[in-house]
């Protein structure tokens, strides 16, 4: 089993799309959130993802798809 | 010796021993580094810190690494005083601190030394990074000199001169395909994967660090006294919260008297979540797709911007973000007045200069400490086609002497 630590970010839209209960429901991922910000018009999630790392990676397509954006908690990682 | 005691959460400060971790297992909070301030208190002095070595080691005791440094002569350049381009802005007291004279002509030099000392005393035998440039090249630089093995991740359509500064130094240079939000999700689940110093994920904490070194010898170089008011690149937001922890400490340890420096951020527009923020008069930072030559600030989604923010609240700092087309007038007012070529980030902080300036947002008489971090043969091409084309002449002292009155509308005064 793999984990995953990342950070969603909500566009307004979303904010009241239970992206996370889904993300659990339909991919073989357990979802464990730790931290967030989340208010009406915008949200952030960090959380970890666990599973088979195949199935991690094609939850966080889906969760992007959705128009969510997924990023490494640290942040970006490449820098100039 | 080195007096780094804990890693500590910035979030719910939990405490961790220091090992080659970077996030609260609990709230998946940043780490960072704590010392013993009040050994170090009785440890250190100004004349200790004055003995030491030309490099950021001469602040060995005051950075979080045990072993023999990694230490290719990053850190302790210039501090200018900077009269010509001053006048231009109608400031009295402009300093420049050029760090473009590190050994890979960046500021990255400071933190990944740190980073590659720390990694060989933690037992690692890789050092890695992902970058599109000046990072790459000191982590390619300072691997060799430690004897590491270096890996570089960079997104494949990244130009192959930009691999050249890193190459040269035989990493192993990886070319991922995809976007720039792929390479950063790569080289996380990498990190997660394999037992290597990726200098900032896992050694995130101890690489930050080197950063201070800026404002401890900004502090010492002005005379042990802590400037009025400091701008600094932001990208990640690391380096302008590491300047103001370097003075605060330097203050906390007795070395300097408590001044708090107004501390601004300068971004490029097409890159520039902090200042959008700032702006915006929220903490919240909205992570953006880069679009700008500043690529060495390009980073959308900034790990410290929320700290880099209440920095800008607690020291009354402004945040200003600049045009490309600034961006290059910055970067060839500052040759032009002061004779140092800086690559974009320079350009972008002289450009922000000038708008706070001519904003009044700085006092003509503060001390005014502006950082250029890396140099401008990095960023040629952000120059080109914008400078002087040459005056081509005969060999003869008379092509020579028509095209200069043509150019300058007056001949020079012969000798004799």
């Amino acid at each position: 089993m793999a984990k995953q630590r990342v950070k969603f970010t909500f566009p307004p839209h979303l904010v009241q799309e239970p992206i996370i209960w889904r993300l659990g429901k339909e991919f073989a991922v357990v979802t464990n959130i730790r931290r967030a910000d989340v208010t009406e018009d915008r949200g952030w999630v960090i959380l970890e993802l666990e599973g088979e790392m195949e199935e991690i990676e094609r939850g966080i397509r889906w969760v992007q798809e959705q128009g969510v954006r997924v990023d490494p908690v640290p942040g970006d990682i490449v820098e100039g | 010796m080195s007096f780094a005691k804990n890693l500590r959460c910035r979030e719910c400060g939990r405490l961790y021993p220091l090992d080659p971790i970077y996030v609260c297992e609990f709230c998946f909070g940043p780490l960072e580094v704590m010392y013993d301030y009040e050994a170090l208190r009785r440890h250190v002095s100004r004349r200790r810190i004055e003995q030491g070595p030309a490099t950021i080691w001469r602040y060995a005791d005051l950075l979080p690494a045990e072993g023999e440094p990694v230490d290719i002569g990053a850190g302790f350049t210039p501090l200018l005083e900077a009269r010509n381009l001053g006048r231009a802005l109608g400031l009295r007291h402009l300093y420049l601190k050029n760090d473009c004279v590190n050994p890979t002509w960046s500021f990255k030099d400071r933190v990944v030394s740190v980073a590659a000392t720390k990694s060989r005393e933690f037992g690692f035998d890789t050092l890695a990074c992902a970058s599109t440039g000046n990072l790459a090249n000191s982590v390619a630089a300072h691997a060799a000199r430690a004897g590491l093995r270096a890996l570089v991740f960079v997104p494949a359509d990244l130009e192959a001169a930009k691999m050249l500064g890193s190459a040269v130094y035989g990493p192993l240079l990886v070319a991922v395909r995809g976007s720039y939000d792929d390479v950063n999700r790569l080289c996380s689940e990498l990190a997660e994967k394999y037992r290597w110093a990726f200098v900032n994920i896992n050694v995130r904490p101890y690489y930050a660090e080197g950063s201070k070194t800026l404002g401890y010898e900004v502090c010492e170089q002005l005379g042990w006294r802590a400037p009025d008011h400091c701008i600094v690149p932001a990208a990640s937001g690391s380096l302008f919260t590491k300047i103001y922890k370097g003075i605060k400490e330097l203050a906390w340890l007795g070395l300097i008297e408590w001044r708090k420096p107004r501390m601004s951020a300068a971004q490029a527009l097409g890159c520039s979540p902090i200042v959008e923020a700032w702006d915006r008069g929220s903490f919240d930072i909205r992570p953006q797709r880069p679009n700008t030559i500043a690529k060495s600030l390009a980073i959308g989604n900034p790990a410290d911007g929320y700290y880099a923010l209440k920095v800008l609240a607690e020291t009354d700092g402004c945040g200003v973000a600049v045009s490309d087309e600034e961006v290059v007038e910055g970067i060839k007012l500052l040759a032009e007045t002061e004779g140092i070529f800086a690559e974009t980030a320079g350009g972008v902080v002289v450009a922000g200069l000038r708008r706070l300036a001519q904003q009044g947002r700085i006092h003509p008489d503060e001390t005014v400490v502006a950082f250029i971090t890396g140099a401008g043969l990095k960023t040629a091409e952000a120059v080109q086609g914008s400078l002087g084309q040459p005056v081509v002449v005969e060999p003869t002292i008379a092509s020579f002497e028509a095209a200069l009155a043509q150019r300058q509308g007056a001949l020079p005064t012969a000798r004799g």
